[in-house]
């Protein structure tokens, strides 16, 4: 159940970000774009987390898997619950997951687990969709102005730090690999190393050396970003228990 | 009217005894329709008398663009959506060149891309360069 909530954790908290653009996009192509990705993202994470309360096997619904937990229980990626920052920074982020998330995602289709194996069906012909358009928007801003460019350049910086974690395998991964579930993340590292490299030289960007790197949100350690989201996202079901559309 | 038989979003219509599961699967994961596509039918159904329907949601196997009936398609064209063109199969991962798709209204090929993501998760933004109009254009997937 925790590595589904993983995979579910992060969908639902990048879409919980992007949803933060809307009406506040640069151009309304592109605030309807990323409030379509968000939407994708949600719809993600509420495949996954329907599953995960069935697995707890006490009742849970997915409403109470997203509202009713606390940030310690979140297993989310550090990097998704980064701030959206300028719009540099919102794609650079995005880049960098959605690029992870494919290559992540396309494994996920041979796992043994048949659910999981579905939703990674369902979950790919979007991914694909966004990756295609973080990578377009990387080489657009990039390979733009003096000011986009550095722009750009300043959130790839910021944000590398937090790619370490994506590759990195806990005991929870190890398990889900050898029982033919999970995703082995050592041969995904080497894929997104070759199409991030690809597309940051499109861009004419310089890819930051590899540093110390972040790590903690899979296991429940988080920055206090995730709090402020986890805040606005859980305010009115927690305020108003019975409250329903 | 276009129905959701013409998508291909009804799998299949089973029945245990003399009660009917309608089997129905999502466009695109969040689609915010579903719901409201669950309960038109079984409103639909109960209006015609069929009072023990149920509506079972699956994901196996994802929604694809190659379900849409032929008339499915007529339709979407009819009400100013261009309809997916070709097979789903786009596989050109992060540089895939865009289609050329057809302008509903006109009929000319000469038209472009504007934005992948459209005014709802299933479509795209595309505009006519000959008569100048925009238009949806439902994404293959
Ligand atoms: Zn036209």
């Amino acid at each position: 159940m925790e590595y589904t909530l993983r995979l579910g954790d992060n969908a639902l908290i990048l879409g919980q970000r992007l949803a933060e653009w809307c009406g506040h996009g640069p151009i309304l192509e592109q605030d309807i774009a990323l409030s379509n990705i968000a939407l994708d993202h949600l719809g993600q994470a509420r495949m996954l987390m329907n599953y995960a309360a069935k697995q707890k096997e006490d009742g849970s619904t997915e409403d109470d898997i997203a509202f009713k937990r606390d940030i310690f229980d979140y297993h989310n990626l550090l990097l998704v619950e980064r701030e959206n920052g300028d719009w540099g920074k919102t794609v650079m982020r995005q880049f960098l997951f959605d690029t992870y998330n494919y290559f992540f995602y396309t494994q996920l289709l041979k796992s043994k687990d048949a659910k999981l194996r579905d939703i990674a069906h369902k979950a790919i012909k979007e991914i694909t969709y966004h990756a295609q358009w973080s990578a377009e928007w990387v080489i657009r801003l990039g390979d733009g102005t003096e000011e986009s460019h550095q722009r750009v350049q300043d959130s790839l910086n910021d944000l590398w730090e937090y790619t370490g974690e994506m590759f990195t395998m806990d005991a929870v991964d190890e398990k889900m690999v050898a029982e033919g579930i999970g995703v082995d993340l050592n041969p995904i590292k080497d894929l997104w190393y070759e199409k991030v490299a690809e597309i940051l030289d499109m861009a004419t960007l310089q890819q930051p050396e590899d540093g110390w790197m972040q790590s903690g949100g899979k296991q429940g350690e988080h920055s206090e970003y995730l709090g402020y989201v986890l805040a606005e996202m859980q305010h009115l079901p927690r305020m108003y228990p019975e409250a329903s559309w | 009217m276009l129905t959701v038989a013409d998508l291909g979003i009804v799998r299949e219509v089973k029945f245990d005894g003399d009660q009917p599961t309608v089997v129905i699967t999502p466009t695109y994961s969040g689609c915010p329709a579903m719901n409201e596509i669950e309960q038109n039918i079984l409103q639909k159904l109960k209006a015609e008398g069929v009072e023990n329907a149920k509506v079972k949601t699956v994901l196996h196997p994802a929604w694809t663009t190659d379900w849409m009936t032929e008339e499915g398609k007529r339709k979407l064209k009819e009400y100013g959506i261009a309809p997916p063109e070709g097979s789903s199969a786009d596989k050109s991962v992060l540089f895939g060149k865009p289609k050329q798709v057809q302008c509903p209204h006109c009929g000319s090929k000469n038209t472009q891309m504007v934005s992948q993501f459209g005014s709802t998760a299933c479509k795209a933004l595309h505009k006519c360069l000959d008569c100048q109009e925009p238009f949806d254009y439902f994404k293959c997937i």
